[in-house]
């Protein structure tokens, strides 16, 4: 019991630690490359390659002065930063990033808990998100700020629907919410294909059974409600720069616009590592000899950060879609498709079922 | 260890109920039901019904809630203490009051004497299965009832065009 309770606490601390490195990173990796892709250096002045940036800003910003506007709402424009962050974080708490590591005699499944109903977990801390962005543009008590709190709190509401949606096929295919149970069950390969013609059957050997092999609509969908959800590029509207100043954001100083800021990237990299678990196979992929605990987490981070830069490319790359557009494609478009996907696949099953065992 | 937890959530609830209806800004309301939604979520968790706990997590305060507070901004949002007081306390007090006897008859009359057996967590399976064989009939008499509610949102919202 006092084993479990030691391992729990430095679990959470080593998650804290290494989410918000991550997200460090995450600001440094985004800045360069968009200034790649546009024909710039980027930050380049702090460690090597301007590595250390991000902290600089980030000390930087929590000894700035905190500027508070006259007119604002004291409770919920301190409480908003924060009620932007936490579920943020919360979100890791059952994402699995790895299979298990044995220290000193004790044997630690590397995520801070596996929750049976881990997935429910991973979105209800999604919609809480939203409190954060409603609230701050309420509080700021001036119209920027509160259109684009507005605009956060429908938008976020549509996507996070057709988000939720294109996630309950995998679920269907796996039988369980639990995180680290839908991951094993998208270990391995297909292995030989007995109803192919004989010289080909060897072809499912290199086939991983990922989801996303016969679940590609359903991954496209939840990519698509997913940077929608994070307010990223190209369905930033909550804070349209050339509309909105910032949008709810705007009247944020300080360690308080940091919580956004950080906020923000904690929710791309968890949208990506969920992408990861859900539709490509988590931790599976290849191992080499040595170090058997390593492999998992370096397959893990390898394809989280390959979904992280396809956030950063999209903002790069893509123009803001204008707001009744990203209204019709949420409510017309992912939310149709995602159920009509969901009502495929789970005939797809039934038939798999009933007819080849 | 359950009672305790329970008492001090109930008596938060409680807090934030009451709050919630003499607090005199709007969204400062909806913050208090957040609460006491929030309290509601604790203890279904606390029942070890942890698929119902998430969802009311998920649904009431991630989206209904949500959807209040964009009413509340979309048609006016008053930062500080404005009127938004139609003078019928008496009234709604008589509804409320009657509709909490009746729900607390209803739950005690139906669930009296019944103990819940703590050492088995709600698993989604059992859920799922109970609700679509054995409880088929609510479950599809609720969803024709949102419908209704639905069409008819949108009814009365069309009629001025």
């Amino acid at each position: 019991m006092t084993a479990f309770v030691v391992v729990s606490v430095i679990k959470v601390f080593v998650v804290f630690g290494a989410v918000l490195g991550t997200v460090l990173f995450t600001i440094w990796l985004e800045r360069k490359i968009v200034a790649r892709m546009q024909s710039r250096y980027g930050p380049n002045r702090w460690g090597p390659f301007g590595l250390f940036t991000s902290l600089a800003d980030g000390v930087k910003l929590f000894f700035k002065e905190q500027v508070s506007p006259r007119g604002i709402d004291k409770a919920a424009y301190v409480a908003a930063p924060v009620l932007a962050l936490i579920p943020a974080f919360l979100a890791f708490a059952v994402i699995p990033f790895g299979e298990h590591v044995t220290l000193f005699g004790q044997t630690v499944t590397l995520e801070v808990t596996d929750l049976n109903v881990g997935l429910l977990w991973v979105i209800a801390m999604g919609s809480l998100a939203v409190y954060g962005v409603v609230l701050a543009g309420w509080a700021s008590g001036s119209k920027y700020p509160l259109l684009g709190g507005i605009r956060s709190s429908a938008q976020m509401i549509s996507y996070e629907i057709a988000l939720s949606l294109s996630l309950v096929p995998v679920v269907v295919w796996a039988g369980t919410l639990s995180l680290r149970e839908i991951v094993e069950a998208q270990i391995g390969t297909f292995g030989t294909i007995g109803w192919l013609p004989g010289p080909v059957q060897w072809i499912g050997h290199l086939i991983p059974k990922w989801y996303v092999v016969f679940q590609l609509p359903a991954f496209l969908l939840f990519m698509a409600a997913g940077v929608a959800e994070t307010n990223r590029a190209p369905f930033d509207l909550p804070e349209a720069e050339t509309e909105l100043v910032a949008g709810y954001h705007t009247e944020y100083s300080g360690i308080k616009f940091a919580m956004f800021f950080l906020a923000e990237y904690v929710h791309i990299i968890t949208i990506s590592a969920v992408a990861v678990i859900m539709f490509l196979g988590g931790w599976d992929g290849p191992h080499l000899p040595f170090l058997p605990w390593m492999w998992p987490l370096m397959n893990f981070m390898g394809k989280t950060f390959t979904l992280v830069f396809l956030f950063i490319w999209l903002r790069a790359t893509l123009p803001r879609i204008r707001y009744d557009k990203l209204m019709v494609l949420g409510w017309k478009g992912l939310i149709p498709m995602a159920l009509g996907w969901l009502v495929v696949s789970a005939t797809i099953l039934t038939v798999k079922d009933a007819y080849f065992g | 260890m359950h009672q305790y937890v329970f008492v001090v959530i109930g008596v938060l609830m409680a807090i934030a109920a009451v709050r919630l209806v003499t607090t005199k800004n709007v969204v400062h309301g909806a913050l208090y039901l957040l609460m006491v939604l929030a309290g509601a979520a604790a203890i279904f968790i606390l029942l070890l019904a942890e698929f119902v706990g998430w969802v009311q997590v998920l649904l009431y305060i991630g989206a209904v809630v949500v959807l209040l507070l964009f009413g509340l901004m979309l048609t006016r949002a008053p930062i500080g203490r404005t009127a938004l007081d139609n003078q019928s306390r008496a009234l709604a007090a008589l509804v409320a009051g009657a509709i909490f006897a009746m729900t607390s008859m209803v739950l005690v009359r139906a669930f009296d004497g019944q103990m819940i057996d703590f050492s088995q967590t709600l698993t989604v399976r059992t859920l799922g299965g109970v609700l679509f064989t054995k409880y088929v009939l609510p479950f599809e008499v609720v969803s024709v009832l949102l419908l209704a509610a639905l069409v008819g949102a949108v009814v009365l919202a069309k009629r001025d065009e």
